[in-house]
């Protein structure tokens, strides 16, 4: 496909880029997720660490629906997490997608480390590598924005994907916020880009043509999408109320994680509603490039200046649901003012929302426990009081002690050192994400392939079986499923929240006029490969199902569909490695036996393990693709 | 009956979310995807939160694009505006140059021009009445 092919190298410890066609890995992979895992494999060698600048990568990659539908408006960044020291996954949104496509690139690799603070400009022809020396220190990625804003050319074409002072301090779970208000959130890629001292990604688009086979097909097709996207209900919730929505019902039906998960409602989870911030704060609705939705909301609110009379400020922040509950009900904020300025100056730092809050959440309850005192939070960390969680996250920046240096780790290292872990809501190494919807939230959790909860879907699964026993099996099919499926949607790249559009059959159709031919079932096969490929390789950083934990805190306080049991959990775990099993084999093992004793040891073991294939997993992967 | 003459307007700039979707439409309109015919442009006017600014051809009466063109390519057009005549243009950037809210576009394809020819495709996908088609 035309461009999308061109896969840009920038090495930055050479300070020189190139390009190379890569037609053999998008012919195969698509795009997106499936590309980015494939040069993953190529550029990161097994066991670095992930705070090695020069050895760890930073992986953009883009799809084939990109520049030709809407809604195919989102990133995908791949890289090694500095939080959990595995597989590094986080999508996000903005112009980032759209500026990497008719920048005239499928994916973009960077490689090693800068010895000063640089920012990089891409634009078709060449790469720009711009001193950042004066940029170095600048704490507000909002001020990042507006400094390289004025220095470079493409308003409205171009994505600054930039850090703050989160980034540089080498914060774990730091993000890499792109304009101004969308980030690529989780598992710390501003942390990765604070350590190859690269400030910022300025990528410029062009106005070029993407070159389509069948014109009438396409555009019928994109009507049909369109007006699937605008006039018909499947999308309405995520552009009037924005994800904000959710708050309600899920504090009604009592899987809205409040006070650290010790309880799943409150009263005033309603001023922190979608619903009420619309109502008071709202102003501005925004969307991602060619995507008609407007999801983003952005709230609105003035402050005065306490010393000086009638002299006030206006501030702006973009809220979802997740960082109103990691910041908000999980902290049990009542204040939604409150709230939006934790969110704001979290997105002015550039720290992940859900990894602050709930590590904040875990620090209250252990003060309150006693596990930490004073001497170590400095300040009197309690639920509800926002004015010193603010306080907190100037700590957790300029770490004063030992206790904000741990911090600034992770939870999961916290916890090593501080006890707790029974109330610590970390899953795998990341913080969790805001659904106590049911045990299959949590086995998402715990199990996706990146740990969001976006992976497995299972808040939906919960919500859809309210009051019914689904047996563990059934659940992890059902999940495993739906994971397979959004690898493909993660590859095109489609936003999740257009997946009730892009169906299979949609998918399938909307490739054929620009040439991809590929049928429902051959896409669902692909998603499988991808999910096993990508989990191949968290195993192979030292991914270790049997040495998972899950929180105490998740089996004590009920759920909608009653109190988790730990058998459960403990089925479907076991069910989930079994179902994986034979993948590692194939996919892990081989190449190193391949390395260790030569074609015919590692034939052995291939038609071995593909006869255990065969036998156990065929016939399962096959039905669930039915 | 005679026909109205018309023109694209920006109807309510404050509802613009910046899509670009009406972006899109009119590159999609020729055919092909990405922006290689788009004669609209939609950017923000200094940070997402401050709103933005959608730059189309505003139909001038007397249009200084046309009257910097050398070749007579671009040639006035009823209801306000320009047209071109694409066999006369010599592509010498003139007209770019000339408007001074920068809604001459450029395609480097054919090394020519691209200006609105108020046809309104765009209008059906601006899901917002950010845009719209007026008589003129």
């Amino acid at each position: 496909m035309k461009y999308l092919d061109r896969v840009l190298y920038i090495d930055l410890s050479k300070k020189t880029y190139w390009v190379e066609r890569r037609d053999d890995l998008f012919d195969k992979w698509l795009g997106g997720v499936g590309v980015a895992t494939a040069l993953y494999k190529e550029e990161v060698p097994k066991g670095i660490d992930p705070m090695d600048p020069k050895k760890n990568v930073i992986i953009f990659a883009v799809g084939p629906l990109t520049g030709y539908y809407p809604m195919a408006s989102k990133t995908v960044a791949v890289f090694k997490s500095p939080l959990t020291g595995n597989w590094g996954e986080s999508h996000a949104g903005g112009r980032s997608a759209l500026a990497i496509r008719l920048a005239g690139y499928g994916a973009i690799v960077i490689r090693g480390a800068s010895n000063i603070p640089i920012y990089i400009t891409i634009t078709k022809d060449k790469v720009y590598f711009r001193d950042a020396r004066a940029l170095w220190g600048v704490r507000s990625t909002i001020t990042v924005g507006r400094i390289i804003r004025e220095n470079e050319p493409g308003t409205g074409m171009r994505s600054i994907i930039r850090i703050g002072i989160a980034g540089e301090k080498l914060i774990r779970y730091a993000t890499a916020v792109t304009e101004t208000y969308r980030n690529f959130g989780r598992l710390g890629l501003g942390c990765v880009m604070g350590a190859k001292k690269l400030k910022a990604i300025v990528i410029i688009g062009e106005r070029i043509k993407l070159p389509v086979k069948n014109k009438r097909e396409y555009r019928e097709i994109y009507n049909e999408i369109f007006k699937m996207a605008t006039q018909t209900p499947l999308m309405k919730k995520y552009h009037e109320l924005g994800t904000s929505l959710n708050v309600i019902p899920l504090n009604k039906l009592g899987a809205l994680p409040v006070r650290n998960l010790q309880k799943t409602s409150y009263k005033e989870a309603e001023y922190l509603s979608g619903e009420y911030l619309a109502k008071n704060y709202l102003g501005r609705r925004v969307a991602c490039s060619h995507c008609p939705v407007a999801c983003v909301h952005i709230a609105i609110w003035r402050e005065k200046y306490e010393e000086d009379p009638y002299f006030y400020k206006t501030n702006f922040t973009a809220y979802d649901y997740e960082p109103i509950y990691s910041t908000g009900t999980l902290l049990e904020i009542k204040n939604p003012v409150g709230m939006l300025k934790i969110i704001e100056k979290l997105n002015r730092y550039g720290l992940d929302t859900i990894s602050t809050g709930v590590i904040l959440s875990w620090a209250t309850e252990a003060s309150e426990r006693g596990l930490i005192t004073e001497k170590e939070t400095l300040i009197k960390l309690e639920f509800g009081n926002w004015e010193n969680y603010l306080k907190a996250i100037d700590y957790i920046i300029e770490q004063p002690n030992d206790f904000y240096r741990a911090l600034a780790i992770g939870l999961n290292y916290a916890v090593n050192k501080y006890g707790g872990d029974e109330f610590a809501l970390v899953f795998a190494g990341s913080e969790m994400p805001g659904y106590h919807t049911g045990p299959a939230a949590h086995l998402g959790f715990l199990l996706g392939s990146r740990h969001s909860h976006l992976d497995m879907a299972g808040y939906s699964f919960d919500q859809k079986h309210i009051g019914e026993e689904i047996p563990p099996e059934d659940t992890i099919d059902a999940l495993m499923r739906e994971e397979a499926w959004r690898q493909i949607l993660s590859s095109l790249v489609i936003c999740f929240f257009a997946r009730k559009i892009y169906t299979p059959e949609m998918v399938s159709k909307a490739l054929k006029p620009l040439g991809i031919e590929m049928s429902e079932e051959e896409l669902e096969k692909l998603g499988w490969e991808i999910y096993f490929n990508k989990y191949a390789l968290k195993i192979r950083e030292g991914f270790d199902i049997d040495k998972l934990k899950l929180p105490k805190r998740i089996f004590e306080t009920p759920t909608p569909r009653g109190k988790i049991s730990p058998e459960f959990m403990q089925k479907a775990i076991k069910y989930f490695k079994e179902g994986l099993s034979p993948y590692n084999c194939c996919f892990v093992y081989t190449p190193y036996i391949f390395a260790s004793f030569g074609l015919i040891s590692s034939l052995c073991l291939l038609a071995s393990s593909l006869r255990q294939f065969k036998q156990d997993s065929i016939s399962m992967i096959s039905q669930r693709i039915s | 009956m005679l026909k109205v003459a018309k023109r694209l307007a920006v109807i309510d700039i404050d509802k613009c979310v910046d899509c670009q979707c009406c972006m899109y439409a009119c590159s999609r309109k020729f055919g092909d995807g990405g922006l290689y015919k788009a004669a609209i442009h939609v950017r923000s006017v200094g940070g997402f939160e401050r709103g933005f600014t959608v730059i189309v051809c505003r139909a001038c009466q007397d249009p200084p694009c046309a009257a910097v063109c050398p070749t007579k390519a671009l040639i006035p057009r009823k209801g306000g505006g320009v047209l071109l005549i694409a066999h006369k243009c010599i592509g010498c950037r003139n007209c770019v140059h000339a408007c001074p809210i920068g809604a001459v576009f450029w395609d480097s394809e054919l090394h020519k021009p691209l200006i609105c020819t108020h046809c309104g495709y765009c209008v059906d996908y601006c899901p917002y009445g950010v845009i719209g088609i007026e008589e003129v």
